[in-house]
């Protein structure tokens, strides 16, 4: 009796094994599959600095593009690069957010809906030079803003508009069924249960979408130069901040710029070794951006998720 | 008179956990004086507080209540008992309207609310009208996650009042009726999620008393919630009475038994039978509800 007893546990034992095998040996691919994607953007991130490493430094910030490579800067590349996405967030988000809330809460569940929220989903994939060429069609030749700050601003806001909907959509859904049955129990309104409830409490997952998007916009290239910025610019636009009343202006917008890519670009296409070096000092320095917007979308979503837990 | 909680028949009726009741012994003390002194006067005396008329509901095409009639007494506990799917957390939800948040939903007949005559159910009544008068309390705990504060201010905000001397003062009110002022007095402004389950359901009562609504719809309330918590909001029930109308629908016949008046029994969407509770757990007067109560089926 007990000999088969044991026998029988050391089978199960045995096939426990086996299947544990199976546990571990995904694990091993995919630990080896995450591994090898890290290793080559950690590899791609250190070549950059290395390369770069010669240019880093305040002198590197604080200059203007220039045709002696040792003097030559991203000043006027970071500052186009921060004012464009400063007119892409003042676009993209209020009407993502709208477009995602109209779709998630209020549109009516027929077969027009239907058919917008599959194109939403199409054009986030559709190629950034398609984009580019609306753009100029559309902002530069039909409306006449040039070949701008508020054109590539523009650009860039539809070209993330897809990703920050389908977020925002994903964050509204997330909000349990049951909080806004609460608050309609309570006699609120649709608005006000999205204004007090929906909205706040899915705050998180919008500005990692936004930021998401945000930083993919930070690197397009493409549509950039379909619009025409131009890739050497050895001067500021207006400041956006006066000492003077009113104290904002906003002719800025309709300066032209520069970004970190496209100076990038440019210095790559050059055939001196030494501009190289700026290349992959400003590689860097974007990779290095993304990254940390990347990481405070992680930090703002870890911060919400605290405070909030269903 | 007959004591619901100690008579053999009915225990052995319902299914009463012998074991269950000794581990709650508070409850049990306090839902007995309820329903020996306080039950009984009242009950037949108690003015009409709603009317269901022929009532049919649709979701779609299907018919998910068919002529329902029922009249529910004012300050009075009316439960509503029944297999799953029987209609009656459907029926509790035609109350307050809330399934005008779904589409294609129905509503045919009548729900009238005394003493002004309003038809509940009626295209021409906004249900946000209807939701402020009603109240409701879920089957999960579900607070904000604002403040306790802020939790039981909602109602008060959504409808309007500014004053912050006035919003503290029903706030402290509404948590008092909810027995949960004195565990939260001094914490009102952490999260109602970090307060214990049972916590939660009383913050979530509190909550819909502080806009003093006229009926109080408790769906399944106590169904989350570990026995001594559900004792507890037991005892708040029928202390509530003395305030509100309450109709709570329950899977536990047993928390029928204590906490009601009334009692409606309902089969695949049609009120089957509705009594005094006394004397559905006693002494039903259809086969059905007989077989329900002593567990033949359900």
């Amino acid at each position: 009796m007990t000999v088969s007893v044991s026998a029988q546990r050391t089978q199960l034992r045995a096939s426990v094994e086996r299947r544990k095998l199976f546990d571990r040996l995904f694990v091993l691919v995919g630990m080896c599959i995450l591994f090898a994607a890290l290793l080559t953007l950690g590899v791609l991130f250190l070549n950059l600095v290395h390369d770069g490493a010669a240019r880093f430094g305040w002198d590197f910030f604080s200059s203007f593009p220039s045709r002696i490579a040792t003097r030559a800067g991203i000043l006027s590349a970071w500052v186009g690069t921060s004012l464009v996405m400063l007119v892409t967030i003042a676009v993209a988000m209020p009407m993502g957010v709208a477009a995602a809330i109209y779709l998630e809460e209020y549109a009516p569940k027929n077969w027009v809906t239907a058919i917008i929220e599959i194109n939403v989903t199409n054009l986030a994939g559709v190629p950034s030079i398609i984009y580019g060429l609306l753009a100029l069609g559309l902002f530069v030749y039909k409306m006449s803003l040039g070949e701008s700050i508020l054109t590539a601003g523009l650009t860039l806001a539809l070209l993330i508009l897809p990703i920050v909907i389908v977020a925002t959509r994903e964050a509204l859904r997330a909000v349990p069924r049951s909080i806004r049955e609460a608050a309609y129990a309570l006699g609120a309104t649709q608005w006000e249960v999205t204004a007090h409830h929906v909205l706040p409490y899915s705050t998180g997952g919008i500005l990692t979408g936004m930021i998401i998007g945000l930083s993919r916009a930070i690197g397009e290239t493409a549509p950039i130069i379909t619009i025409g910025a131009l890739a050497f610019i050895a001067f500021l636009p207006a400041s956006p901040i006066s000492g003077e009343f009113p104290y904002v202006n906003f002719t800025w917008l309709s300066d032209s710029f520069t970004v970190m890519p496209i100076q990038m670009f440019n210095w790559v296409s050059r055939p001196d070794p030494a501009f190289q070096v700026n290349a992959a000092a400003a590689g860097a320095i974007l990779l290095g951006m993304t990254l940390l917007m990347n990481g405070i979308a992680i930090y703002v979503r870890y911060r919400f998720r605290k405070k909030i837990n269903w | 008179m007959v004591n619901l909680a100690d008579s053999p028949e009915l225990q052995s009726a319902a299914g009463v956990d012998a074991k269950e009741i000794a581990a709650q012994p508070g409850a049990r003390a306090s839902v007995q004086v309820s329903v020996d002194e306080d039950r009984r006067s009242a009950a037949s005396s108690a003015p009409i507080k709603a009317r269901a008329t022929d009532l049919n509901f649709y979701y779609g095409a299907y018919q998910a209540l068919k002529s329902i009639n029922i009249e529910i007494r004012e300050k009075q506990v009316t439960a509503l008992i029944g297999p799953s799917g029987c209609g009656k957390s459907t029926f509790l939800r035609c109350f307050n309207r809330m399934h005008d948040l779904t589409p294609g939903t129905r509503y045919e007949g009548s729900i009238t609310l005394y003493p002004d005559d309003t038809n509940l159910v009626a295209r021409n009544i906004d249900p946000i009208e209807v939701r402020m008068r009603i109240g409701m309390v879920f089957q999960k705990p579900n607070p904000f996650p604002k403040s306790i504060f802020e939790n039981v201010a909602y109602g008060l905000r959504v409808s309007g009042r500014r004053s912050r001397v006035g919003i503290a003062e029903e706030v402290e009110k509404a948590l008092r009726h909810a027995a949960l002022w004195d565990e939260v007095k001094d914490r009102l402004d952490s999260s109602g999620l970090s307060l214990s389950g049972g916590q939660q359901q009383r913050l979530c009562i509190a909550r819909a008393l502080a806009t003093q609504p006229e009926i109080l719809l408790f769906d399944e309330p106590t169904s989350a919630l570990d026995p001594i918590a559900t004792a507890r909001i037991e005892e708040l029930i029928a202390t509530l009475r003395e305030e509100v109308t309450v109709i709570i629908v329950t899977h536990n016949m047993q928390q029928a038994a204590r906490v009601s008046d009334y009692t409606a029994f309902m089969y695949l969407g049609e009120l089957v039978e509705f009594d005094e509770t006394s004397r559905i757990f006693t002494n039903p007067s259809k086969k059905a509800t007989e077989d329900y109560i002593t567990g033949r089926y359900g």
